[in-house]
């Protein structure tokens, strides 16, 4: 049987969907990993190296983290943001497509 | 007085007389008393022992601060409730409490021995000695840890009680109602803002309750409060986490102060989220550390002018005073006025404000000023004390039965720290005070810092001329952990306070160091030589005092757990006593017992029925997903491994789904209804990650596809029909489909009616058999399914179930991802090399199917695996060696990913997942499980019908 996702992890945080233009708490938004990661036009004419950055090789950083979430329980659009991982703030929300922040 | 109980004073309703018990003594109170005043008030001192020391306790505090007196109440099976503090139980006519963490009795204790070992039990006690032979763990540390050192006992019935949740949005939050809770609610009360203002008792008041002259304002102020349409007051609720954009979690206790609890919820549990939060949660007075500050009879004198003016009751006789505080002379005062006897006020202190010393004159009070107490006389309760002058000399004895200790406060930060709210260092107040807001945050009242206390002296512990290493001044009450364990660590080298806490676990105890921390940390300070803020600060996490399991859980229990998803024919199901399983949320019928089967009888009978005549499945739990727009073959045809674009309008294909690091995350058969409409299945746990993983590549990849994706699982209710007499068991019902073989081949699809409804009608097999897939709307479920059912009679028609739907699929070699697959499986791996396009300059996962590690030999790959004795099913999961004789730790090359009875064959079957397996064939391997170890050889996966002659029919 599945674990339903835990309590607080999920509900604490206020994102802002730049598609709803709503401030909604997080149980309704769904994370998607690291942003401006563009799948290659042509994969087969990527190397094995530059193949692996693009499939493994993430940031990571402590700070201004560019992230990609999903308004799941909401409009279902994926969007990107800035949120700093230090201190769990997100700094600003943008749509899918906009240059990076 | 009778027994401890003033004559008049007090909040108590004199009245209102309650009975209630304590470790089996049946005792008096009144409405008002906490169980910690009501058992004062009849001179109980002794109120549980220590954790580690079995040390005699009594009360230390009168809130939720209180170390010591931890207590059990029981009221009826499953509704036992441990660890309690007795300073906020309410009582209630017939409330049954008692003592912890003694035996066989609170007074004579066989655990005390710890105390008179206590040379033996150093800090990092647990740490050093517990430490080899490993194997010792298990059945003698642990368990004797356990026993000796302990909190209450866990409930071990089920808690019939249930709890309530409730969200609440406000603009102003504040959580405390003391003075400056209750000022900052009437000052904000006049605005449009919604305010909650929340408190832990189980009345406003906070502090003023403890003041008399303040309660004719606070009675006025509450009025006003409960008039003003935008306040409300929550009492006995605890805000016990500060989590993010000011969301706060708060327990309210609802039943648990009535004798009757009713058959409401038990506890609420809000989530609250503020615009602005302001927190006004006081000091808490901090205790002096001393030799013998643990006995009971000594406690915080702010805690004694608590049960002095709110509940009327003495905590002595006489009472003495060991301040390095001014608030202590003043509740030192009030005990005089209330004529209790002050036998002596002692201040370490060597010069106080002369108006205090002109009080105490006044009062005839006897006052010895720079002096400490180095000894307490008494075991169970305070005799006498012995104060010395803080140079060492003129020791002098004094009678008492309480002493009160005053020791500065520390204002309470833990929400501000939750809220990760920066502190800075106050050496006035030697502690922690608000610093700056991480949210929309304020501090007021005591809690800021902010508060006219009264003035004091910062002290680490006390003066005392007596061996230090010979005596035990507590730091930590709860947990046991004196100065000597604090200079011990410091000593073998610990030097951050986070280890040092560790160590000696110093306010690691439930009530989080809400009066130790301080003292700890200072002491630390002392010992390494440094200043307190160069020793670090300790971190506050929720929840600011123990909540209790059900109150998180609330209704996320039993059938509320998570949500059970069903069938429009799951409730046929079980009526005829199907045996259930549960497929990711789905509950799906597992098999049909008649009278008299076990699992296997029943799972044969039906696998037996699927091939000689028809057998009717609910598929309805598949994942189905519309693909809609002019692009949908081009997207379909990168998404899956295989091509889609030449695929025609009233054809199937079984589509195989990678994730971009090349392994196998879903696969179902999908139809083409249209040029631009397609009729996708996915596994029945897969449908909302694939429909996420789409949305993902067709918003974020390739928005220029015009695409549109719709969820239809719940849309469609799917009933199989599989078995050699399926088609002549259709052919009456139907109508607008031609079934003839000719016209209707296998992995195609049509549209029609059937029965009169309208429906998608797929010619497949999950079985091998001839097969079709009804889909109905939802609704015409189980209407179809019975009317399939009475005509199907004649057929033999039977109900089959999950289980042999995979023993039938599992004779064909059909994989089911996530059972033969695990996220590592990559198409090759699976043999699954004709689902792959290799012409197709692209797909999703396509460029990592020629990385070097996936295209490199020895991989593990799916076979057939056949045992030598016909009768022995493997276990799934079971490992795989080539070699049995080899040394343990065996190498494994594999594991069993199925594994079943064919009733078809006559014989077991299995699949596996084995290191270089295609090239094993034949090959004799070995599955070593406990007592025995079987033997199998390598197959093709596909056992039965290999040429699928069944099909074509
Ligand atoms: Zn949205």
């Amino acid at each position: 049987m599945r674990r339903p996702p835990p309590l607080w992890r999920t509900e604490m945080l206020l994102i802002h969907c730049p598609y709803c233009e709503e401030q909604r708490a997080e149980i309704e938004f769904a994370y998607a990993g690291e942003a401006h990661i563009a799948r290659p036009p042509d994969p087969a004419a990527l190397s094995d190296e530059d193949w692996t950055q693009y499939l493994f090789i993430r940031s990571n950083p402590r700070g201004r983290h560019h992230e990609r979430w999903r308004h799941t329980h909401g409009c279902g659009r994926f969007f990107n943001a800035v949120r700093d991982t230090a201190t769990d703030k997100f700094e600003v929300t943008y749509k899918a497509g906009e240059l990076r922040r | 007085m009778s027994g401890f109980r003033l004559d008049r004073g007090g909040r108590i309703d004199r009245s209102r007389p309650i009975s209630f018990s304590f470790d089996g003594v049946t005792y008096q109170g009144f409405a008002g008393d906490t169980l910690a005043s009501a058992l004062l008030a009849n001179g109980v001192k002794l109120f549980g022992r220590s954790f580690k020391y079995h040390r005699p306790r009594g009360l230390l505090g009168a809130g939720s601060e209180e170390p010591n007196a931890l207590v059990s109440v029981s009221r009826g099976p499953g509704r036992h409730t441990p660890n309690l503090r007795a300073t906020a139980v309410e009582i209630y006519d017939g409330l049954t409490a008692t003592s912890q963490n003694r035996w066989p009795s609170l007074k004579t204790d066989i655990g005390a021995i710890n105390d008179r070992l206590g040379m033996f039990l150093p800090a990092g006690f647990y740490n050093k000695t517990f430490m080899w032979p490993r194997s010792f763990w298990d059945k003698l540390y642990e368990p004797l840890i356990r026993r000796a050192a302990g909190l209450g006992e866990a409930p071990s019935e089920e808690d019939p009680d249930h709890y309530g949740a409730v969200y609440a949005h406000c603009d102003l939050l504040i959580v405390g109602a003391g003075p400056a809770g209750i000022d900052a609610a009437l000052e904000a009360s006049g605005t449009s803002k919604r305010i909650v203002l929340i408190d832990e008792q189980d009345e406003p008041g906070g502090g003023a309750l403890d003041d008399p002259a303040l309660w004719p304002w606070l009675k006025e102020s509450l009025k006003d409060l409960a008039a003003a349409p935008n306040v409300t007051v929550l009492n006995r609720t605890t805000a016990f986490g500060y989590y993010h954009d000011n969301f706060i979690g708060a327990v309210e206790r609802l039943t648990d102060h009535l004798t009757d609890v009713g058959s409401g919820s038990r506890e609420q549990l809000w989530r609250i989220r503020a615009g602005e939060v302001i927190l006004a949660q006081g000091a808490i007075e901090r205790p002096l550390v001393f030799a013998g500050n643990d006995v009971p009879g000594v406690m915080l004198a702010s805690a004694a002018k608590t049960y002095l003016l709110r509940h009327g009751v003495a905590v002595g006789r006489a009472v003495a005073l060991m301040a390095a505080h001014d608030s202590g002379w003043r509740d030192a005062f009030a005990h005089a006025r209330a004529g209790v006897a002050v036998t002596a006020i002692i201040d370490v202190r060597e010069t106080v404000a002369p108006a205090l010393t002109g009080e105490a004159a006044e009062l005839g009070i006897p006052v010895r000023l720079g002096h400490s107490v180095i000894r307490v006389h008494g075991r169970h309760a305070v005799k006498a004390i012995t104060a010395a002058r803080n140079d060492g000399t003129g020791h002098a004895r004094i009678a008492c039965d309480a002493l009160l200790m005053a020791g500065g406060w520390t204002p309470s930060v833990h929400l501000w720290s939750h809220s990760k709210g920066s502190l800075a260092w106050s050496d006035e107040l030697g502690a922690y005070v608000p610093d700056r807001p991480n949210e929309k945050v304020r501090c007021v009242g005591a809690g800021s810092g902010k508060w006219n206390c009264g003035s004091g002296l910062v002290i680490d512990a006390l003066p005392t001329p007596r061996d230090p290493s010979r005596i035990k001044a507590f730091v930590d009450f709860q947990n046991d952990v004196t100065a000597k364990d604090i200079h011990l660590a410091v000593r073998e080298g610990f030097k951050s306070i986070e280890h040092i806490k560790r160590y000696t676990t110093t306010g690691m105890a439930t009530d989080q160091g809400k009066t130790s921390n301080l003292n700890g940390l200072q002491i630390a300070a002392q010992a390494l030589g440094r200043h307190v803020t160069e020793v670090g600060l300790t971190t506050f996490r929720p929840p600011y005092t123990p909540q209790t399991f059900g109150a998180l859980a609330g209704h996320a229990q039993g059938a509320l757990f998570q949500p059970t998803r069903k069938t429009c024919i799951d409730g046929w199901a079980e009526e005829q006593g199907a045996v259930f399983e549960l497929v990711a949320q789905w509950r799906r019928a597992r098999y049909f017992p008649l009278a008299g089967e076990d699992m296997l009888a029943a799972v044969n009978r039906e696998c037996r029925a699927v091939r000689s005549s028809v057998g009717i499945f609910d598929a309805s739990t598949l994942g189905k997903i519309e693909v809609v727009g002019p692009d949908a073959a081009e997207f379909l045809n990168r998404m899956y491994t295989n091509p889609w674009k030449a695929l025609e309008p009233g054809r199937c294909r079984y589509g195989l789904l990678l994730k971009e690091d090349g392994f196998i995350t879903d696969d179902g058969v999908s139809a083409r209804l249209a040029p631009d409409r397609f009729h996708l299945t996915t596994t029945t746990g897969g449908a909302a990650r694939v429909l996420n993983m789409m949305e993902d590549y067709l918003q974020t990849e390739w928005p220029d596809l015009d695409v549109w994706l719709t969820s239809t699982t719940e849309q469609w209710a799917v009933i199989a029909l599989q078995g050699p007499l399926a088609r002549k068991l259709l052919e009456p019902l139907v109508e607008g489909i031609d079934l003839s073989p000719e016209v209707f081949p296998h992995m195609a699809i049509r549209e029609g009616t059937i029965c009169g409804v309208p429906t998608r009608l797929f010619r497949v097999s999950f079985t091998g058999e001839l097969g079709f897939e009804i889909n109905v709307p939802a609704a015409y479920g189980r209407a179809l399914w019975e009317r399939l059912m009475i005509a199907g009679a004649a057929h033999g028609i039977t109900p089959y179930g999950t289980e042999a739907m995979h023993v039938l699929r599992a004779e064909k070699g059909f994989i089911i991802v996530g059972q033969d697959t695990d996220g590592t499986v990559t198409p090759y791996d699976a043999g699954l090399d004709w689902a792959v396009g290799k012409k197709k300059p692209d797909f999703v996962g396509k460029r990592s199917l020629a990385r070097p590690d996936i295209a490199a030999l020895g991989r593990k790959q799916l076979v057939g695996l056949l045992t030598d004795d016909p009768a022995v099913v493997l276990e799934e999961g079971s490992q795989i060696v080539a070699d049995p004789t080899q040394s343990i730790p065996m190498k494994m090359i594999g594991h069993v990913t199925s594994a079943y009875w064919s009733e078809a064959l006559g014989r077991s079957i299995a699949l596996a997942l084995v290191a270089g397996g295609q090239g094993r064939m034949g090959e004799v391997l070995h599955i070593p499980t406990p007592g025995q170890t079987f033997t199998a050889t390598v197959s093709p996966m596909v056992f039965y019908d290999p040429q699928g002659e069944r099909l074509n029919v």
